[in-house]
């Protein structure tokens, strides 16, 4: 998908994939997709439950090579 | 070479004399020239902020001048740029001045943005610039008792700052003897009290044995002053009698309205430092997009990584290294013990136990902050 968003958090400890995601969500359209890239497959589990408690949408969550592909979409 | 770098806070300040030291035969000769443009006379040792919240440093002694922290054969200027013409390989100031370039580099920092927020503004204490610094300060000196809520907003600088700002208040408190009437309550954006795993390992036991309750995946929506409820993302709520936060921030203003980046951050590449798309406009400090603490440190070490690699285009003709995502962290853990984190793009952190000994390093940092911002640390 042409316009979907990508946040190159490999390797980020702090601030972290999940707090990337809650700063570059502000900056995104409703309805638009985006996908985390994380080295930590903690991510795999924190994003989709902070996605969850905003009432996001956890689009699906795919380990390629060691990198975790994180998709989200924003719904409000 | 005309080498322009914008922004004289602590990226553009480090990359600028170490280029001049790099280049003093280019500069001697005229072959190099290095301008430093920036927006104040005046620079601050922002860290420093955090201790005139609590009455442990005094307004002075965040500020030189900018002038006498530059090696010679700078030329520094007060004149903020307002327009960013990258396709031209120009920038035009607020005095109306044009200025060329053939590398350019840029360090404009970060702001807070508490307004952003209903209610943030009008009802929390800051400590983010001198003038909100001053004010919690004084409202700290009046407070005699009830709940102090910590809040922040994300993406904010410092990432340590949260954490150290309710350690330093409880020692505050307990300093005034106030601790049986005040109730520390802490509030975190993800499901931690801090992003760094290590870090929240430590700190999470350190604030039950201190009494400072915690409140997770709290992402602050808004404020009821007349309430006195801060509400978040999530869904939560907390009451408060004093609020303080940490607001969220943006890059500076210019940067957006250039349509450099989205909320003033520009798109960067995370090993060369490139502004994604143009080769001969660098990117450092708070104001790159990279996934790093936005931290004076991070800017450090970016600026050295330029430094090398600026002075190796004008020698060589092309870079020779690139920036590894090296952070480095002290965390103050109380007024009167603190630890550090270190690590990188390939290493996490792992932060020691608290010590005295790691407390009396950083304030002495905080004075070895002028000699680092020359270039000589
Ligand atoms: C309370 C607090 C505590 C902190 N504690 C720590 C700590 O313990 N450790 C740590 O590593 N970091 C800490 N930091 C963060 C650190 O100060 C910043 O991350 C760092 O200063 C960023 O450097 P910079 O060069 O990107 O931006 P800055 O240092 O903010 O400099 C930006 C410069 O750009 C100039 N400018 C702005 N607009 C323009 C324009 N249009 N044209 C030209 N110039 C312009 C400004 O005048 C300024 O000189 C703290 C910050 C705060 C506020």
């Amino acid at each position: 998908m042409s316009n979907r968003r990508i946040i190159d958090a490999r390797g980020s400890y702090c601030p972290g994939p999940l707090m990337e995601l809650i700063a570059t969500i502000k900056m995104a359209a409703v309805g638009e997709e985006i996908e985390i890239l994380s080295t930590d497959k903690g991510s795999a589990t924190e994003i989709p439950e902070w996605i969850h408690k905003v009432k996001h949408e956890h689009v699906g969550t795919e380990e390629k090579s060691g990198i975790w592909h994180v998709l989200v979409r924003k719904t409000h | 070479m005309k080498i322009l770098i914008v922004g004289g806070g602590m990226g553009g300040t480090i990359l600028a004399n170490n280029l001049a030291r790099r280049l003093s035969n280019e500069l001697r000769s005229g072959k190099t020239r290095i301008t430093l443009l920036s927006a104040s006379e005046r620079h601050m040792y922002q860290p420093g902020l955090l201790y005139l919240a609590v009455g442990r440093m005094m307004p002075d002694e965040l500020y030189r001048d900018q002038a006498g922290l530059l090696e010679p054969g700078i030329d520094f200027q007060v004149d903020p740029v307002e327009e960013f013409r990258l396709d031209k390989n120009e920038v035009k100031t607020k005095g109306g001045k044009v200025h060329g370039y053939d590398v350019l580099a840029i360090a404009t920092g970060s702001r807070p943005t508490p307004e952003e927020i209903p209610g943030l503004a009008e009802n929390s204490e800051q400590f983010y610039t001198e003038e909100t610094a001053l004010k919690m300060f004084n409202r700290l000196r009046r407070f005699e008792g009830g709940k102090v809520v910590v809040a922040m907003g994300v993406p904010h600088k410092c990432p340590m700052a949260p954490l150290e700002i309710t350690f330093m208040l409880y020692d505050y408190f307990k300093g005034r003897g106030l601790l049986d009437k005040v109730k520390l309550h802490y509030t975190y954006p993800i499901g931690r009290v801090h992003t760094l795993e290590n870090v929240a390992k430590w700190a999470a036991p350190e604030m039950d044995r201190l009494g400072i309750s915690y409140e997770t995946l709290f992402n602050v929506k808004e404020v009821d002053g007349a309430k006195r409820v801060v509400r978040s993302e999530e869904g939560g709520e907390t009451d408060y009698d004093l609020l303080i936060s940490i607001p969220a921030h943006r890059g500076m203003e210019v940067i957006e309205k250039n349509g450099l980046g989205q909320r003033g951050w520009i798109p960067t590449h995370r090993t060369n430092l490139n502004m994604e798309g143009r080769s001969n406009v660098f990117v450092l400090g708070d104001t790159t997009n990279l996934p790093i603490s936005k931290a004076g440190s991070t800017a450090h070490f970016e600026a050295e990584t330029l430094g090398e690699n600026i002075a190796a285009m004008v020698k060589l003709g092309a870079p020779v290294r690139e920036y590894d995502g090296k952070v480095f962290c002290f965390i103050e853990a109380g007024l009167d013990r603190a630890t550090y984190a270190m690590f990188d793009y390939q290493n996490p952190p792992q932060p020691k136990p608290p010590t005295k000994a790691i407390h009396w390093f950083k304030l002495a940092y905080n004075k070895l902050y002028w000699a680092s911002a020359r270039g000589l640390l």
